[in-house]
C-alpha cells in the first residue's frame, strides 16, 4: 500500500483551506488489513473564507478594522489573509508582520475596544505546508460585548510572530505558554522563557510531531499499547 | 564504583548545601534556615540583595506555586511566580480519546470546579456539533444547578484555604465543613465528590436520583447558615480585616491590562460576569445579582465571594423550582450516549435493561452501542471558543477539529493561569506577608493553572 496517495479535493475547496490529509481508518498501517478502509486519504478542509456581508455586528466590527487601518496606511487587503464566518464566530486570519499594528487597532479605536485579548493558543497543522504554525488569539470587548478571533501562521522553518504583550500585558505568559508547548518565537517578548515544562526540556511537548509517550501496560496477560499507538478509529 | 567519593561535612552539624560561591555580581550566600550565623563574618556588602525561594511546597502559597520574592528589610520589592509544577498535559492526553472521554481529563484540570471545566468543554463540543439548541431544559437546568453549587464549593474552599494562610484556622475547618455538605450533593448525583465527569457532550450523564430534589433543598437551609457563621466569623473581625483591608491592591486599569476577570475584576467595581452578559445553559431566565466592591482590595474580594454564594443558592432554588420531567441527553441517537447507568446490587451499574435489549433482542442496537462507545461520534471540522464563567473568571475552552472522532487541539484559557500574572502588580512594595493575602485573594488553583 502506497502511504504517498494524494487526497481527491472536492470542488470548490480553496487550497488554503486545507490544513492535512486523513489516512486510513484505523490509524495503523501495514496491519494486514483487507477492508479497503485503510486506503482511504481525505483531505482536512476546514472552514473556507466567508463573502460580505458576514451578518450582524460582524460588519461592522469588519468596517471599522478596514477603515481604522486604512487611517494608518495599511490596506487592509495587506493585512488580513481572509475572513472566516463559522458557527457564530468571526475569525480574522491576519499576516504576522502586521499583527501588532492589528491588535493596536482591536484595543484603541472606540468602535471596536477589544479590552481583553484572552491569551494565545498554538495549533499544529504539520501537514499545512507554509503554514504549518497557527497562534489563535481570542479578543472580548466587554465595552461592546463582542468576541472576535485573530489567527496568525508562521511556517516551521521560521517560527516567528510578533508579541503583543507590549499591547496587551496580559498575554505575557500565554505566549511564554505557546512558545514553551508549540515553538512558537514570540519577537519582542520581554523575556520568551518555559514556562510549564522544565527549562532544560528538550522539544516543544504540543505539537503533533511530539510523541505522546506512555508505556505499554500488561494486564491479565494481556497487553495494552501506549494511548498514541492503540488502534483508534479517525 | 571505586573511583566515587561521597563527600560528607566536614564537622558534624555543618550544613553541605549552605555556603558561598563568587559570582560576577559578588558573594552568594546559600542559606536554608536557621544558619544566619554563617554569614555574619562576611563583610559589609555596599549592595545586598536578599532573595527569598518561597514554595512549591509551603503551606502558604496556595498550592505548588513557587514564589521568588527579592526582599529589603521585610519589603517585597520583586515577586515573581515560577509555575509548571503540577502539569499533566491534559490537553495533549485529549487529543488521543474520543470527545466523550475528553471530559474525564477536563474534569481533573481545576479540581475545585470540576463543573465548570467540564461546561466549557461540553459548550465548546455542542458548538461544534450545531447542537447547542437541541439540549434538552432539563439537562440545562440540572447543569446550572451543579456549577451553582459547584461554585458555592469552591468559594467556601477559597474562604478555607485563604483564611488558613492568613492564621484564621477556624475559618478554614468551617469552609471545609460546609464544602464537604456540597460535595455529599456531587458525591449523591454523580457517584463522586470531585472528578465526576458528569457533564457530556449532548447533556448530563445521569437523571438526578430519585430523591436528589429533595435533598438538595434540604441542605441549602443548613448551608446558609453555617455559611452566615462562617462570614461572622471573619467578615468584622479586626485581625482579618487588618491583614485584608487595601491589600493586594489592583484597581480597574490594572485589571484591564491583565486580562483579569471574576471576583478580582468585580472587586475594582466592574460588574463584568459572563452569566449575565454572554448567557449560556439558559442562565438568561435566572434571577439573580453580581455583586460588585470598589475597594479594589483581598477584603472587597472577600466580601465579593461571600455574597456570590448566597447568589448561587438563589440560583439553585430556582433551578430546584423548574425541575421538570424530561431527558437528559439530546436525542439524536448518533450523538447520545446509549444508555443511562442503574442501580445495581453494588450500588451502580449499568442498566440491565439496556444489556439485555442489545445482548439478546436488538443486533442492529449492540452494533450502535459498540460504534459509539468504541469509535465515538465524529465532529465536522472547524474551531469554537466556549467560556464560562468559572468561580475564577473566564474559563474558555477553545477546541479544534479535523472531523475525526477525536480533538484534533483543545486549549484551556484558565483564569487562574492569567490571574496569578497580577501577584507583582498586587504584591510589590508591601510586606511579605501581605504577598500571602494578595495570593490567597486570587485564589488561583494550580492544577487549572498547569493542567
Amino acid at each position: 500500500m502506497s502511504e504517498d496517495l494524494t487526497p481527491v479535493v472536492p470542488e470548490g475547496v480553496s487550497e488554503i483551506d486545507i490544513v492535512g490529509v486523513r489516512k486510513g481508518a484505523f490509524n495503523v498501517s501495514g496491519s494486514g488489513d483487507t477492508s479497503g478502509f485503510g486506503g482511504l486519504v481525505t483531505p482536512i478542509v476546514m472552514p473556507g473564507a466567508s463573502p460580505k456581508p458576514y451578518g450582524g455586528w460582524f460588519d461592522e466590527v469588519a468596517d471599522e478594522i478596514e477603515l481604522s487601518l486604512a487611517d494608518r496606511n495599511l490596506p487592509a487587503a495587506s493585512a488580513i489573509d481572509k475572513v472566516v464566518v463559522d458557527r457564530g464566530e468571526i475569525t480574522f486570519f491576519v499576516h504576522r508582520q502586521h499583527l501588532a499594528e492589528f491588535a493596536r487597532v482591536l484595543r484603541d479605536e472606540p468602535g471596536l475596544r477589544f479590552e481583553m485579548c484572552m491569551g494565545v493558543n498554538g495549533v499544529h497543522y504539520p501537514e499545512d505546508s507554509g503554514r504549518e504554525l497557527h497562534a489563535v488569539y481570542p479578543f472580548l470587548s466587554i465595552t461592546h460585548n463582542r468576541r472576535i478571533r485573530v489567527e496568525v501562521t508562521a511556517p516551521d522553518s521560521d517560527p516567528h510572530i510578533p508579541s503583543i504583550t507590549g499591547i496587551y500585558p496580559s498575554n505575557d505568559w500565554h505566549e511564554r505558554e505557546t512558545w514553551d508547548f508549540f515553538g512558537i518565537v514570540f519577537d519582542g517578548h520581554p523575556a520568551l522563557t518555559r514556562i510549564e515544562m522544565p527549562d532544560d526540556w528538550p522539544g516543544h511537548p504540543q505539537r503533533k510531531d511530539y510523541p505522546l509517550g506512555g508505556i505499554p501496560v500488561e494486564y491479565k496477560g494481556a497487553t495494552i499499547p501506549a494511548p498514541d499507538n492503540r488502534r483508534a478509529y479517525n | 564504583m571505586s573511583d566515587v567519593t561521597y563527600t560528607t561535612a566536614a564537622t558534624p552539624g555543618e550544613d553541605i548545601f549552605a555556603g558561598s560561591y563568587e559570582t560576577t555580581e559578588g558573594t552568594i550566600y546559600n542559606l536554608s534556615g536557621g544558619d544566619w550565623d554563617s554569614i555574619s563574618a562576611a563583610p559589609e556588602g555596599e549592595k545586598e540583595r536578599i532573595v527569598v525561594n518561597m514554595g512549591p511546597q509551603h503551606p502558604s502559597t496556595h498550592g505548588v506555586l513557587r514564589l521568588v520574592l527579592e526582599l529589603d528589610g521585610e519589603t517585597v520589592t520583586d515577586a515573581r511566580c515560577g509555575i509548571g509544577y503540577l502539569h499533566t498535559g491534559i490537553e495533549k492526553n485529549m487529543e488521543f480519546r474520543t470527545w466523550v472521554q475528553g471530559v474525564t481529563f477536563v474534569t481533573r484540570m481545576d479540581y475545585l470546579t470540576p463543573f465548570f471545566n467540564e461546561a466549557a468543554y461540553v459548550l465548546a463540543v455542542e458548538k461544534l456539533l450545531g447542537i447547542t439548541d437541541q439540549i434538552p431544559e432539563r439537562a440545562n437546568v440540572i447543569r446550572v444547578l451543579m456549577m451553582e453549587l459547584n461554585r458555592v464549593s469552591s468559594h467556601l474552599v477559597a474562604l478555607a484555604t485563604g483564611g488558613m494562610e492568613l492564621g484564621a484556622l477556624t475559618a478554614m475547618t468551617f469552609g471545609f465543613r460546609e464544602r464537604e455538605l456540597v460535595l455529599d450533593l456531587f458525591e449523591m448525583v454523580t457517584g463522586l465528590r470531585m472528578n465526576s465527569a458528569f457533564f457530556r457532550p449532548g447533556g448530563v450523564a445521569q437523571d438526578l436520583p430519585a430523591d436528589g430534589e429533595k435533598a438538595i433543598r434540604d441542605t441549602l437551609p443548613l448551608l446558609r447558615k453555617r455559611m452566615k457563621d462562617t462570614a461572622d466569623l471573619l467578615i468584622d473581625n479586626a485581625i482579618w480585616m487588618g491583614r485584608t483591608v487595601d491589600v493586594g491592591y489592583l484597581d480597574l486599569q490594572g485589571c484591564m491590562a491583565l486580562g483579569i476577570t471574576g471576583p478580582v475584576l468585580r472587586s475594582a467595581g466592574l460588574p463584568h460576569d459572563l452569566r449575565k452578559s454572554q448567557p449560556y445553559c439558559g442562565y438568561e431566565t435566572y434571577e439573580f445579582d453580581v455583586p460588585t466592591q470598589t475597594s479594589c482590595d483581598a477584603y472587597g474580594r472577600f466580601l465579593i465571594r461571600i455574597a456570590e454564594m448566597h447568589e448561587s443558592l438563589k440560583i439553585v432554588e430556582q433551578c430546584l423550582d423548574r425541575l421538570a420531567p424530561g431527558p437528559v441527553m439530546v436525542e439524536d441517537k448518533k450523538i447520545a450516549w446509549p444508555a443511562q447507568l442503574s442501580i445495581g446490587a453494588d450500588g451502580q451499574g449499568n442498566s440491565t435493561e439496556h444489556i439485555k435489549h442489545i445482548m439478546s433482542e436488538s443486533m442492529e442496537s449492540l452494533i450502535h452501542h459498540f460504534k459509539l462507545v468504541t469509535e465515538g461520534f465524529t465532529v465536522p471540522p472547524g474551531q469554537v471558543y466556549a467560556a464560562v464563567e468559572s468561580p475564577r473568571g473566564e474559563l474558555g475552552a477553545h477546541v479544534v477539529s479535523s472531523g475525526g472522532t477525536r480533538p484534533y487541539r483543545v486549549h484551556f484559557r484558565d483564569p487562574s493561569f492569567n490571574n496569578l500574572q497580577a501577584t507583582a502588580a498586587m504584591s510589590e512594595g508591601s510586606m511579605v506577608a501581605d504577598v500571602i493575602a494578595a495570593v490567597a485573594s486570587i485564589d488561583p488553583v494550580m492544577g487549572g493553572v498547569d493542567r
